[in-house]
């Protein structure tokens, strides 16, 4: 089983993490992301930037066309920091990775389980579901000439 | 709540605790008592304490230090009724004084002790992969029978006597010296590839592929690897896992039956296994000591897996590395492998020249494998007869029940 362990913060929580040392946390999330490449669970994460950046941006679907905005991100007031992808035997295993993870107060990880084809077999002939796996083929294509 | 449901419970997540924990679980007490199979034993008796005691007392803050010094204190009741207040005795009485929350936290070294232990030479090939799963890859006696789909007791009475046969050579609880490092680390990649093979086209059954076993020796494969950041052998191996394995949604059909390597359907390749292949390609790569034989496997892999289709593959990189694989690992299987690469670089004629000369040699004699290479090349030919003939031998060799049905199919298409 895949999952994605997703960090969300308040901002007021995100504010107060400044107080901590940078490198105290570097070090923190460093010894937990290696726990997990060492137990060989980990198969991929990375953090997003902070939201105050100019590169990041939010695409309203709310009308027609899409508006796209500089926020806000989220009706939670929970931000979307980063995330991990990692491979267990079962959701015990995953909750027991997840609440290792050195995050404080005013932090959530969510974890969701990544879906498989097998979650779509009752759909093989749908046109979309055909069309994914097209796209995915032309990323192959591409990989292969980049390759 | 029940009380069924409450021990249920915790029973799940005593596994999943013993997945994350019980190798350096394992390796701290191995170290304390200098016996991988006491250490083995004397944590299972303390998971069954756990199992008693943690659905009325609730989980402790910091399990893994919990199971480990009650397994500790297990040892020493056991050495004392046994009146045996020898050095080790004190050795781990000593260490239970200074017990912190943290103190049972293992060297990386020692769960590294572990894994030569368990591939140790003086046990036999099924020996070393049900210790290795049981050990290092801390899966529990039925998850292994289910992988191997054998009975429980199979299982049991395999870790039963390696464990015996461990004390019985009296294998020292240590890494190997120098002079035989690469010797044994071979060894250890040698059990994990074959753990990962047997998942990834299994010799025997009605299953083409056991997924599960596959992810499970990758998993130790990653943890391996972990262990010896400076082995470029190591990394080689992982990618060699990562590639192979990014094919297994399109190795098999719903039904089961085998899907080759022409016939996939390459989009349902995990692009993402892939990409983390060539990254432990490039990891090792990157220290400089050339490729190995599981880094120039892991780069014909890589070949195929970056190939949009069979006709756009880099064949005539794939027979260079054949060749240099064939140079520093000579065998039959290289050598057939690589008459298939140069039927698709350069034409059947050259490759069925390698494949008579291999058969005249008496090689893989009793192998489905010559006779089906042999079948193809001949029905390119168009030999269709002679082809037919290589395809029904084959079949009658095939050990795998999906794989003989694909090759009696192939033997009615001739």
């Amino acid at each position: 089983m895949k999952y994605m362990f997703i960090m969300r913060s308040t901002a007021e929580a995100l504010e107060a993490a400044k107080e901590i040392p940078f490198e105290e946390m570097i070090n923190k999330m460093g010894a937990y992301n290696e726990s997990l490449i060492k137990a060989g669970v980990m198969l991929g994460g990375d953090g997003l930037a902070d939201v105050s950046e100019d590169a990041n941006f939010v695409v309203d679907f709310s009308g027609e066309p899409p508006v796209v905005t500089d926020g806000p991100y989220g009706e939670t007031h929970e931000l979307f920091n980063g995330f991990w992808i990692i491979q267990v035997s079962s959701k015990e295993e995953a909750v027991e990775w997840a609440s290792r993870c050195p995050l404080g107060p005013g932090a959530k990880l969510e974890v969701r389980r990544i879906t498989e084809e097998a979650d779509f077999a009752d759909f093989a002939d749908n046109e979309y579901i055909q069309k994914e796996s097209e796209w995915r083929k032309q990323e192959a294509d591409l990989n292969s000439e980049n390759g | 709540m029940t009380g069924a449901e409450a021990a249920d419970k915790v029973r799940r997540r005593i596994d999943a605790l013993w997945r994350i924990e019980g190798a350096r679980i394992v390796a701290v007490l191995a170290r304390a008592t200098g016996d991988v199979g006491l250490a083995e034993d004397l944590a299972q008796e303390a998971v069954a304490d756990a199992l008693a005691q943690w659905p009325e007392s609730g989980i402790p803050r910091n399990p893994g230090a919990w199971l480990t010094t009650v397994a500790k204190r297990k040892a020493i009741d056991g050495w004392r009724r046994a009146a045996r207040l020898d050095e080790r005795y004190r050795d781990i009485a000593r260490g239970l004084q200074d017990e912190d929350a943290v103190a049972w936290e293992p060297l990386d070294d020692d769960v590294l002790r572990l894994v030569f232990s368990a591939c140790h030479s003086v046990l036999s090939r099924e020996a070393q992969v049900a210790l290795t799963l049981r050990i290092v890859g801390s899966l529990t006696t039925e998850e292994i029978a289910r992988l191997f789909l054998v009975p429980v007791a199979t299982i049991q009475q395999r870790i039963v006597r390696a464990k015996k046969t461990l004390a019985a050579a009296r294998v020292p609880f240590e890494v190997p010296e120098p002079n035989e490092w690469g010797e044994r680390l071979g060894a250890v990649l040698g059990v994990v590839y074959l753990m990962f093979t047997e998942g990834y086209a299994a010799t025997s059954g009605d299953r083409w592929i056991r997924p599960d076993l596959a992810n499970e020796a990758l998993r130790i494969g990653r943890i391996l690897a972990g262990l010896v950041p400076r082995e470029p052998e190591a990394h080689a191996l992982v990618a060699l896992m990562e590639f192979q394995a990014s094919r297994f949604a399109a190795r098999t059909r719903p039904d089961g039956t085998p899907v080759l390597l022409a016939d996939q359907d390459r989009s349902r390749w995990d692009r993402a296994q892939i990409r983390r292949g060539e990254a432990a390609l490039a990891r090792a790569d990157a220290l400089g000591r050339g490729r190995n034989s599981y880094a120039l496997q892991a780069a014909i892999a890589q070949c195929h897996a970056l190939a949009a289709s069979v006709d756009e593959t880099d064949w005539a990189g794939i027979v260079l590395l054949y060749e240099a694989l064939g140079r520093i690992a000579p065998s039959p299987v290289v050598e057939l492998n690589r008459a298939v690469a140069v039927s698709m670089a350069t034409g059947p004629a050259t490759a069925l020249a390698i494949v008579d000369r291999l058969g005249s040699d008496g090689a893989l004699r009793g192998s489905h494998l010559l006779p089906s290479v042999r079948g193809e090349l001949l029905a390119r030919l168009g030999r269709r007869e002679e082809a037919r003939a290589e395809f029904t031998v084959a079949a009658a060799l095939a050990r795998n029940d999906r794989e003989r049905a694909v090759l009696e199919g192939k033997a009615a298409e001739a």
